[in-house]
């Protein structure tokens, strides 16, 4: 009696699990069941799971740092050159832009001055913060998650949750601390919400990641109150950052309402940030 | 003596070009994200795994495809050990494909590829999202299997001609 053909397909599939070549040390389907076994374990987060990540991610992050190096000075070399191409127009925009805030500062330090008086006057409750200045040693946004490794770890007092911060402006917080290493989740990610407050009218709602390079406010009550190039500061709501924090500007889609969050920060080019975490002056 | 023992140590590192470079690119995405490309994206371990897998299949050993896979979810933060069951269900299509195949066919090997990273790609869509509650956005996918799709034929070629440079045209399959 002849095999048929699905006699066929079951000896290639078999053989294709089971076999082993001269050169392989492990069968496919040993190896596919140790991984399902560590996808399962990763799931219920088995500390063993996790001890082992941690010592893969250092090594992980060390070496993408060295093998990105040749990547990193195209990229570089790349931004340097279209600086250098647009100097003359971004130098322009930028003189008026100094008048502008020149006369902003004077305006800002006589409000902050006056919003401490008054802070103290009911009472309210005044942060102090811990900062650590970490170095991004990989940015390498993959298609679907937006995420940056930095320098810094628990050795370093890198803590779940920490904001990260450009300069002034909110990028992101820490979602996995290892020994030497930390990974930052961007404000840009699918996976990212955070509370803020829109200025000048004080409207509460969510920032959401997107994917791409802006975020969109969701569940916002007044939204006809909210106009192009109003400011989105992080509202401390749920404790987890201070309220103030500035994190970008509105930009309103007038055919279909949707309210953009256009990002102070260009998340493609943090070198070095700072790593804050929020106590009250009580604590 | 010392030029022929020179010879046979650059011909062995040729030999592991293969695993070398997707240790290479495993560490060093190669997404291209400083263009700001909004609609690029592909993935090379994917052509590399079921190309070798496909036509050589000893030079890439699967206990190294399985930490590849491992290394590749810490740099870009999925869930630790999607991408080594994807690479290890790579090699498995691949190696049905050279199971079933008496005559190989380029455009044959394509099609079939294409098919496999649909396959791939969604169950790594269905554990991120639904086991793991991490989300992805679909069209992100779609454009990086499209991608990656296009992509086989080229370094197909390419990998072809370094599998005669080095190898001389042998398969040990």
């Amino acid at each position: 009696m002849e095999p048929s053909s699905r006699d066929d397909f079951v000896i290639a599939i078999r053989s294709a699990f089971l076999k082993k070549d001269t050169k392989q040390k492990f069968s496919l389907l040993a190896l596919i069941l140790l991984t399902l076994t560590i996808l399962i374990f990763a799931r219920y987060d088995f500390r063993f799971v996790k001890f082992a990540k941690t010592s893969l991610n250092e090594i992980a992050y060390r070496s993408t740092f060295i093998f990105s190096a040749p990547e990193n000075f195209v990229k570089t070399t790349y931004t340097e050159t279209k600086n250098i191409l647009f100097v003359y127009n971004k130098n322009k925009i930028l003189e008026e832009k100094v008048k502008e805030l020149d006369s902003k500062i004077l305006e800002t330090n006589y409000i902050i001055s006056e919003n401490e008086r008054l802070k103290k006057t009911i009472d309210d409750i005044s942060y102090l913060s811990d900062e650590i200045l970490a170095k991004v040693i990989v940015d390498k946004q993959s298609p679907f998650l937006k995420s940056i490794i930095l320098n810094k770890g628990s050795k370093h007092g890198a803590k779940l949750g920490m904001a990260v911060l450009d300069e002034k402006y909110l990028v992101g917080k820490i979602v996995e601390v290892n020994f030497t290493t930390s990974r930052v989740l961007l404000l840009s990610d699918l996976n990212s919400k955070i509370p803020v407050d829109i200025m000048p009218n004080g409207t509460l709602s969510i920032l959401s990641g997107t994917g791409l390079n802006h975020g969109i406010i969701q569940y916002v009550r007044d939204q006809e109150l909210i106009e192009n190039d109003q400011t989105v500061y992080t509202s401390g709501a749920g404790g987890l950052f201070k309220s103030g924090i500035p994190v970008g500007k509105i930009e309103k889609n007038l055919t279909d309402n949707e309210l953009k969050v256009n990002f102070y920060s260009d998340y493609s080019q943090l070198r070095y940030v700072k790593l804050v975490s929020f106590k009250t002056e009580e604590e | 003596m010392g030029g022929i023992s020179r010879l046979n140590y650059f011909k062995q590192i040729f030999e592991k070009g293969p695993i070398i470079i997707l240790f290479i690119s495993v560490f060093n995405e190669f997404d291209f994200n400083y263009l700001d490309l909004k609609y690029f994206s592909f993935n090379f371990p994917f052509i590399l795994i079921y190309y070798w897998s496909l036509k050589r299949p000893g030079s890439l050993g699967y206990g190294l495809i399985f930490l590849s896979g491992l290394f590749n979810d810490a740099v870009v933060g999925l869930p630790f050990g999607v991408s080594s069951l994807c690479y290890l269900l790579i090699c498995v299509f691949s190696t049905y494909l050279r199971n079933i195949t008496l005559r190989p066919n380029l455009i044959k090997d394509w099609f079939f590829f294409g098919f496999t990273i649909l396959v791939v790609n969604t169950m790594m869509y269905v554990i991120a999202s639904l086991f793991f509650e991490v989300k992805i956005i679909y069209e992100d996918i779609l454009v990086n299997i499209l991608f990656t799709f296009l992509f086989y034929i080229i370094f197909s070629n390419l990998f072809d001609y370094y599998q005669k440079l080095v190898f001389g045209g042998t398969t040990n399959a």
